[in-house]
């Protein structure tokens, strides 16, 4: 059988990057990771369950497993490594997890900042409760989330407490 | 896990679409996929549950066919407004607010941010929410292929488990909807094990009362607990005209045992499933009751515009 190759456009984290000669059925994830080499984004169950590779797309929170790459031409993509303000700095969220213990292995962690960087967007004096909501859709096997929540919960204040000043 | 190869085509206009799917089904007696929002497709491709020999992504037609526009006393929402877009959409929590509150049992932000109407109808899943409430609204929709369209109620469009009365060179473009009658409260409850899971048993009703708190009609479907959204208002059409006591809907209810089929799985078996079924009819019921009855303090005037 001949596979169907493909190349397009992807606009990552303000960059535009050329893929090329890729076959259509490589997901979105894959392109990322293999292909750009962006590896921070991260695969766990690729059925969608997991949350592990959330990217934003456009904006909002989608599963780069659920997406053919060829699929997200022409939209802004941001993925963990585009969340910093630049090399050596972590964003406000990211630094909240620093200073919580936010997270232990790290593999769920670039899908929950990025659904975080979102979520708090959304939302920007989210109680307890709807933290834990909106963490629903990201399995963390190691902390528990409690720190997860703790931390988002003090990025909450860091951005507000930011935004007054 | 990873895709099966296939052959991939993004046409950007209906009509180029309907064009392609014709001579890949006809001509050239291909299998085809439609790849709407891709949240139940594409993890059945990873899975190689499904093998097409293409899939025509049906992404660039968002602009054409993601819409809610209300004429007269049906909504029309194009098979590709995805799910975020129906949960906020001013006209959805006004004219039919239980495709809202079902949109927030479907899924985690991830998901919603992908997911269309469309796709989730044609997909069929038994305990999938938007099915369960098109059905229990008695809605219909607009199907296309290269020739022609035709109109098919939620009825007789589910046909079974993932099984509707689709064709394969036929397209899905607009969901039918009534507007929400006056005096009429609408409710959604589901039983799950995680918010965002596929219910264990579903319920969506209903309930629009006359003037003086009478019933006049009472609306019913379960979802999770047979092939389709089972329709269940005959049992109930013996309580209008009145004004039923708890116990009325409590004894009617007891009669849908008869109606459901559920399937038993490692999450629930069959009478487990169907005693929750009875719980969650209840429940929307009941809730849609309140709200039906706070139309009626509140004036019928909002209602007549």
């Amino acid at each position: 059988m001949e596979y169907q190759q493909i190349s397009y456009q992807l606009n990552v984290n303000g960059r535009a990057y050329a893929v090329e000669n890729v076959e259509p059925r490589m997901t979105l994830a894959d392109v990322l990771r293999d292909v750009l080499g962006l590896t921070g984004t991260h695969l766990g169950c690729e059925h969608g369950v997991c949350g592990a590779c959330t990217i934003l797309l456009d904006g909002m929170p989608a599963r780069s497993c659920l997406m053919f790459g060829v699929q997200a031409k022409g939209q802004e993509i941001t993925t963990v490594e585009g969340l910093a303000p630049g090399e050596e700095q972590l964003s406000p969220l990211q630094d909240a997890f620093w200073q919580e213990h936010g997270l232990q292995c790290g593999f769920c962690t670039s899908g929950i900042l990025t659904t975080m960087t979102w979520f708090l967007r959304q939302n920007p004096t989210p109680t307890r409760e709807e933290i834990r909501e909106a963490l629903s859709g990201n399995l963390c096997r190691c902390t528990g989330y409690q720190n997860i929540v703790n931390a988002v919960e003090r990025a909450s204040r860091e951005l507000n407490s930011e935004a007054k000043t | 896990m990873k895709p099966p190869a296939f052959a991939y085509y993004a046409p950007t206009s209906l009509e180029e679409a309907l064009r392609l799917l014709h001579e890949l089904v006809h001509e050239q007696q291909q299998d085809v996929k439609l790849l709407a929002g891709g949240q139940s497709l594409i993890p059945l491709l990873n899975m190689r549950l499904a093998h097409p020999d293409a899939i025509i992504d049906l992404n660039a037609l968002e602009s054409q066919l993601s819409y809610v526009r209300r004429e007269g006393k049906t909504l029309h929402i194009g098979a590709f407004t995805r799910h975020y877009a129906l949960q906020n959409h001013p006209e959805i929590i006004r004219f039919c607010p239980v495709i809202a509150e079902a949109v927030r049992l479907i899924g985690h932000a991830a998901i919603l941010s992908r997911g269309t109407i469309g796709g989730s109808l044609a997909h069929a899943d038994p305990a999938a929410e938007l099915p369960l409430v098109c059905a229990m609204l008695g809605g219909g929709v607009t199907i296309r292929n290269e020739g022609g369209s035709r109109h098919d109620d939620a009825s007789t469009f589910f046909v079974s488990y993932l099984t509707t009365s689709l064709e394969p060179d036929e397209i899905l473009t607009e969901i039918k909807l009534s507007v929400l009658p006056p005096r009429t409260g609408q409710a959604i409850e589901e039983f799950s094990q995680r918010h965002g899971d596929f219910a264990l048993a579903a319920a969506a009703a209903q309930v629009t009362l006359d003037a003086d708190g009478t019933l006049v009609e009472l609306r019913l479907c379960i979802g999770g607990a047979g092939p389709t959204p089972v329709d269940c208002s005959h049992l109930l059409s013996s309580l209008a005209g009145r004004a039923p006591s708890t116990e009325d809907i409590r004894d009617a209810l007891r009669r849908l045992d008869d109606e459901l089929e559920p399937l038993a799985d490692i999450h629930a078996d069959a009478a487990y499933r169907k005693e929750l079924a009875q719980v969650m009819a209840y429940r929307a019921i009941e809730r849609a009751w309140q709200k039906a009855q706070a139309t009626l303090a509140d004036g019928d005037a909002k209602h007549d515009a």
